[in-house]
């Protein structure tokens, strides 16, 4: 133990750092709220345009107290992952299908390739022609859209799996299924997760579009409701709930990284 | 008058009953795209032996270990390993091949020890301490590769190749990417592993210094073939200072670099 560790004063000084370092990433946020309250209460932001902070808060109050708004966003919740799980799914496999198996890669990959380059949202009038607007359109739409990040990254994650473990890999008798397990696998998730991120922050946003357009439940389908009637709150409580729902979206996938990456000093959690 | 050996008879017979076998490499030919790299390339190599291969770069000689390896096929010519002698415990007439790579090829997804026992059954984690400890690395077991210096890599790398107790390890420049000292010290451990286990080592390097300290014999390749094929009689331990070992050094040197020997004149 060196001398720094041992003094404590030493320890009380570095205390309001660390606080200092958790609390800088929320001061930018803290500081528009502040302006944007300050603008609502002078009245430079009308009500009808954005309703002010307290507003807000208020509806949030009064919405999670009816539990009208817990009803909705365990509705887009489900549905969210619901499509993440199967599109994210068929993606893994297909991507792993593609990119270990030549004449997989051949038969599908250019398929894949001519679909992923149609916007998933551009499907919406096709699908609602299909699927009506129940739950099926929703999970049809959220699953297309999830499915390319993860398909692509999949495949490119086996691919550059290196050369030399792999070599390495076979010189120590592994081969088929324990040298996918060993090698293959753990070498294309850093890619594979980074897929995981992009497809958890497309989930949001192709469900927002797919809720406001066709829907009778959920966040979306609030938000549009909300306008109906001029209510700016509820609108930008729905708002917030979106960005909330990514932001843990996205802590979920960071968290996945830091535990199944932690041998990699790039996603070692900082310390 | 007794008769005297030299070190090399001496060692020779000592190892008589180790756990190498022995590399026949027969009229091997290998072209890359029309390139020929390796031309009715011969070489025999006994069991027990330290044979280091020197030689330009791209001259083959890695491409040589790697087929002793089975990781590149000849288009002609064949290699064979000899037997496992039969008092060797636990050997089913397979020899054991172990490769040591340039870079240490750990995984980084698996900490050191399980690194070690890639491959291998449980039951062997004691025996993979003990190797790990072997190369001085006991302490850092259930650390990430990342974590180590390149030198302990190797070692790791190292370890991983002897508790499978290899009947022949090649050694692909294992030590050309460290620094100075910690390859003298390498060199140091790599001898000693040898001289304690009797495995058959080829060694390839580009480092003479290095191929004399720690060979029995030093195969030189030019032009796909062998060029030079010197035996090092220098008493192990081996200094690097002596005359001997200088003299030796700068010779294979001077053949490598084509450098025409300052030859005293007649007249």
């Amino acid at each position: 133990m060196n001398e720094r560790q041992k003094n404590p004063a030493m320890n009380t000084q570095l205390r309001p750092s660390i606080l200092a370092k958790r609390a800088l990433p929320w001061a930018v946020p803290i500081a528009l709220l502040i302006v944007w309250q300050w603008a609502s209460s002078v009245g430079v932001l009308p009500s009808r345009f954005l309703p002010s902070p307290r507003a807000v808060v208020s509806s949030f109050i009064a919405l999670s107290a009816s539990g009208e708004l817990w009803m909705h966003v365990r509705v887009s919740t489900l549905r969210a992952l619901s499509g993440f799980v199967v599109g994210g799914g068929v993606g893994l496999m297909l991507g792993l299908l593609t990119a270990s198996l030549n004449w997989a890669e051949i038969l599908l990959d250019t398929t894949i390739q001519m679909v992923r380059n149609v916007p998933p949202l551009a499907l919406i009038p096709l699908v609602i022609l299909w699927f009506g607007i129940d739950e099926s359109a929703k999970l049809f739409l959220v699953s297309l859209g999830v499915f390319f990040p993860v398909y692509i990254n999949t495949f490119h994650g086996i691919r550059s799996v290196d050369r030399g473990l792999l070599e390495m890999g076979r010189t120590y008798g592994l081969s088929g299924w324990s040298l996918y397990r060993e090698i293959i696998l753990p070498g294309a998730l850093p890619s594979i997760l980074v897929g995981v991120r992009f497809s958890l922050g497309l989930m949001w946003v192709i469900l927002i579009v797919a809720e406001t357009i066709s829907a009778r439940s959920g966040i979306g389908y609030m938000t549009m409701n909300a306008r109906e009637f001029m209510q700016t709150d509820v609108m930008v409580v729905g708002i917030l709930l979106y960005a909330i729902l990514g932001k843990l979206a996205d802590l979920l996938a960071k968290g996945l990284e830091r535990y199944w990456l932690r041998w990699n000093p790039a996603y070692q959690a900082a310390r | 008058m007794p008769v005297t050996f030299s070190s090399r008879e001496i060692e020779a017979g000592e190892r008589r009953w180790s756990r190498g076998v022995s590399v026949a490499i027969k009229n091997v030919s290998i072209a890359f795209g029309g390139r020929t790299v390796l031309e009715n390339f011969d070489v025999e190599i006994p069991a027990g032996e330290f044979v280091a291969i020197v030689g330009r770069s791209g001259c083959g000689k890695s491409t040589l270990l790697r087929s002793v390896a089975g990781l590149e096929t000849p288009q002609s010519g064949t290699i064979a390993l000899g037997n496992v002698a039969e008092y060797v415990a636990g050997h089913n007439g397979e020899p054991d091949v172990r490769v040591m790579f340039q870079d240490s090829r750990l995984l980084p997804w698996r900490r050191v020890l399980p690194n070690v026992m890639l491959g291998l059954e449980p039951a062997l984690i004691p025996q993979a301490r003990k190797v790990l400890a072997q190369v001085g690395l006991g302490e850092r077991a259930n650390d990430w590769p990342a974590t180590l210096s390149g030198g302990q890599r190797q070692r790791v790398a190292l370890a991983r190749a002897l508790v499978h107790d290899p009947n022949l390890l090649l050694l692909d420049e294992p030590l050309g990417s460290l620094d100075a000292l910690t390859r003298i010290e390498m060199q140091q451990l790599i001898e000693d592993v040898w001289r304690s286990r009797g495995f058959t080592a080829m060694l390839v390097t580009h480092d003479v210094a290095e191929a004399v300290s720690l060979a029995d014999r030093v195969i030189l390749i030019e032009g796909g073939r062998v060029a030079l094929d010197e035996v090092v009689n220098i008493p192990r331990p081996r200094t690097r200072g002596s005359a001997r070992f200088a003299a030796l050094e700068e010779r294979i040197l001077d053949r490598v670099l084509q450098r025409r020997p300052v030859v005293e004149e007649p007249w």
